[in-house]
């Protein structure tokens, strides 16, 4: 918690109190939100997610400061290879799989779910051994053109072997189960009904936080400090002995396990993907989350992630019916008012707020309340 | 045989259109080391534009014959695309031009979807149809066909990148775009104003971006709001592969990839036994792109740049 709040550092009975009532604000969220129907708790898992995947993001470009437009491609990846692990398609197109499993590859999503972080992990090395060399901004439009790359081979690759069927995408996608437990059915804990969606809320937020928890000690590592090194000078990184090549490389894979891993989920709670999901303007959202909410910060991070995936929900919500109200039709739609604003806030951020609306205190040392440098040590958020 | 020389124009046309392209890429990085992100949103903007004049004058006077209409098309798009550009400059890239170089990039990326949704709000998200302006009737080049439009489309490039050869190396205002290029302080002090010189850069890039995107809505007669990304990004990859920040490495860089990607699309279904078709055609360009960076980042008619993150 001291992570988001450096005031409670020196207290850890605050601390404590802190981290207990967030959890109990987050395990409530749902039956509140839930009220008023499913959609808002579903909005709520997508936040979660979102959570991971700009957490992912901001390691390639937060701390290692490599700009990555393509990061939706890693998302891409875990999404299929749990879509085509855990779904009738690959059986129902190849023969051979038809006959070693007759009912069709059901997967289990501890099997998958490594499966697709390797997998993106593994691209996330393929795409960055070559562009290791390259100035920020010839990696942003390589990464870019990576990300297309991607989305067209799904896309078109339906003919002549049917793999990825192409732009239909893939249907009958598995749900979770842990366990035993289906995440997919509406399930009774303690006598309590709890829906499908709210299932994979409490899985999302979950994940997400052990995904903030991992990006922390990640922050304060040996490997952040060298990732903050290479972005703040990477020739002075090198003279104080940081293999450059492999920093990056690490930032990169690990990046994209994140990614790996949303993606996987994503397909699960989905239940269908198609390449539609995963086009370049998906990427620039999440770089919008990383930059809107504090490049490198990790509670900037999450802000922006909450902030601006709840944003089209309520733009939704907002929009429409007072347009109605004041013009008698919709002039401009809310996923059309909501690029607009995106875009205006990139620029608008830039220019007047740099570092985001939560920025990162200089280099990630903040002062203690003694005057000395902090050693940070973030407890458990 | 048929087949090669029928890609080889094909490549010819596209490779001039992003050489047109590229070479807006290409001068505001020689001066700024900046990628104008939103240059084919400028485009787009500025064929839409064009496209509107179009269908108004073709309402007003039905008579009017099909090359003035794409005059008077280009006469508005053009300067469209240069108060847009300078807008732009002014708001987004000028009080960055200190900052660090992520930050610029990601005002252009934001620049460029709120052009985009400018855009589809104004004209709509459908494709919309660029009427046929020139004369549609085939003429046979040695066993290959071509239309009056690619040929317009590669005359006219010519015409333009010669007359951009002249400007930047035979003019003052050249010489001062080239000073402002190798260090704008220094230029500054020769009594070169950069402010001003980047400003006509940012204007020539946009009134050869609003040619060829006129250009390209008559050869493929669509025009509609993201018409300005894939053609920004292979141009600005035939930019990298020509030497980004070289003049006339945007003019050779263009013309090669429209010809890789052409005769690309026309062989790889053969060569793969049809395993992969032509649908695959804007993937030679970033394998392109890529395999330059690799093996020479500094393009083919590059110096050699710093390599710094």
């Amino acid at each position: 918690m001291s992570a988001f709040f450096p005031q409670l550092r020196n207290n850890k009975k605050a601390a404590w109190l802190a981290t207990f009532a967030v959890a109990a604000v987050l395990v409530a969220l749902p039956f509140v939100v839930g009220l008023t129907g499913n959609a808002g708790v579903r909005a709520l898992a997508f936040a979660a997610l979102y959570v991971m995947l700009a957490l992912g993001l901001n390691i390639v470009v937060g701390f290692a400061g490599l700009l990555d437009l393509g990061y939706v491609a890693f998302y891409a990846v875990g999404a299929y290879m749990y879509a085509l692990l855990a779904s009738p398609h690959l059986a129902s197109n190849f023969p051979i799989i038809a006959q070693t499993f007759p009912n069709g590859l059901h997967a289990s999503v501890w099997l998958v779910v490594p499966l697709g972080a390797t997998l993106a992990a593994f691209f996330g090395v393929i795409l960055g051994a070559p562009v290791l060399k390259l100035r920020g901004d010839y990696l942003a439009i390589v990464t870019l053109g990576f990300g297309e790359i991607i989305r067209i081979f799904i896309n078109n690759l339906n003919a002549p072997i049917n793999f990825t069927n192409g732009p239909q995408g893939i249907t009958l996608i598995d749900p979770v189960k842990i366990a035993g437990i289906d995440f997919g059915r509406p399930q009774h804990f303690f006598g309590l009904p709890v829906p499908s969606v709210y299932m994979y809320y409490f899985l999302f937020v979950l994940l997400a936080v052990i995904a903030i928890v991992v990006c922390l000690r990640l922050q304060d590592s040996r490997l952040g400090r060298a990732w903050m090194a290479i972005r703040e000078d990477d020739i002075a990184a090198k003279a104080m002995g940081i293999n450059i090549r492999n920093v990056k490389l690490l930032a990169f894979s690990l990046g994209a396990t994140f990614g790996g891993v949303s993606g996987a989920m994503f397909a699960a709670f989905q239940g269908f993907v198609s390449p539609e999901s995963f086009s370049l303007v998906e990427s620039i959202i999440i770089l919008a989350m990383v930059v809107l909410g504090g490049i490198g910060h990790i509670p900037g991070v999450v802000l922006g992630a909450v902030l601006l995936s709840l944003f089209p929900e309520i733009l939704r919500h907002t929009v429409v019916p007072v347009q109605n109200q004041l013009f008698g039709h919709v002039i401009v739609d809310a996923e059309v008012l909501r690029m607009l604003l995106y875009g205006l806030a990139m620029v608008v951020i830039m220019l007047y707020r740099p570092k985001g609306l939560w920025p990162a205190p200089e280099h990630g040392i903040a002062p203690h309340s003694d005057g000395k440098a902090d050693v940070v040590k973030p407890q458990v958020a | 045989m048929d087949t090669f020389i029928q890609q080889l124009l094909n490549g010819l046309v596209l490779g001039s259109l992003y050489s047109l392209i590229a070479l807006g890429y290409t001068m505001v990085y020689g001066i700024l080391n900046l990628i104008n992100f939103a240059h084919g949103d400028v485009l787009m903007i500025g064929t839409l534009t064009a496209l509107s004049t179009i269908l108004l004058l073709q309402s007003m006077f039905p008579e009017a014959p099909g090359w003035l209409l794409l005059l008077a098309g280009l006469a508005t798009a053009i300067p469209t695309c240069i108060i847009v550009s300078l807008v732009i400059e002014r708001v987004a890239y000028r009080p960055l031009r200190n900052a660090p170089r992520l930050a610029p990039l990601i005002t252009a990326i934001g620049v460029s979807i709120v052009l985009q949704t400018v855009a589809m709000l104004i004209w709509g998200r459908n494709y919309l149809v660029f009427p046929q302006l020139l004369p549609a009737a085939p003429l046979e080049v040695g066993g290959a066909i071509v239309t009056v439009t690619k040929v317009v489309v590669v005359a006219l490039s010519a015409i333009i990148m010669i007359g951009l050869m002249l400007l930047v190396n035979r003019t003052k205002l050249g010489r001062a775009m080239r000073a402002t290029a190798e260090n704008p302080r220094v230029a500054g002090l020769m009594g070169v104003n950069p402010d001003s010189v980047i400003m006509i850069t940012f204007a020539i890039g946009a009134a050869l971006a609003a040619v060829a995107g006129v250009m390209i809505a008559t050869t493929y007669s669509v025009a509609h709001f993201y018409m300005g990304f894939i053609p920004g990004l292979k141009a600005f990859t035939a930019a990298v592969l020509g030497g980004i920040g070289n003049v006339p490495g945007a003019m050779v860089g263009g013309i090669l990839l429209g010809v890789i990607e052409a005769l690309g699309a026309g062989y790889i279904g053969e060569f793969t036994g049809g395993v992969f078709g032509s649908n695959y055609q804007d993937v030679f360009a970033f394998i392109v792109l890529c395999a330059v960076l690799i093996f020479r980042p500094s393009g083919l008619l590059g110096e050699r740049v710093a390599e710094r993150a």
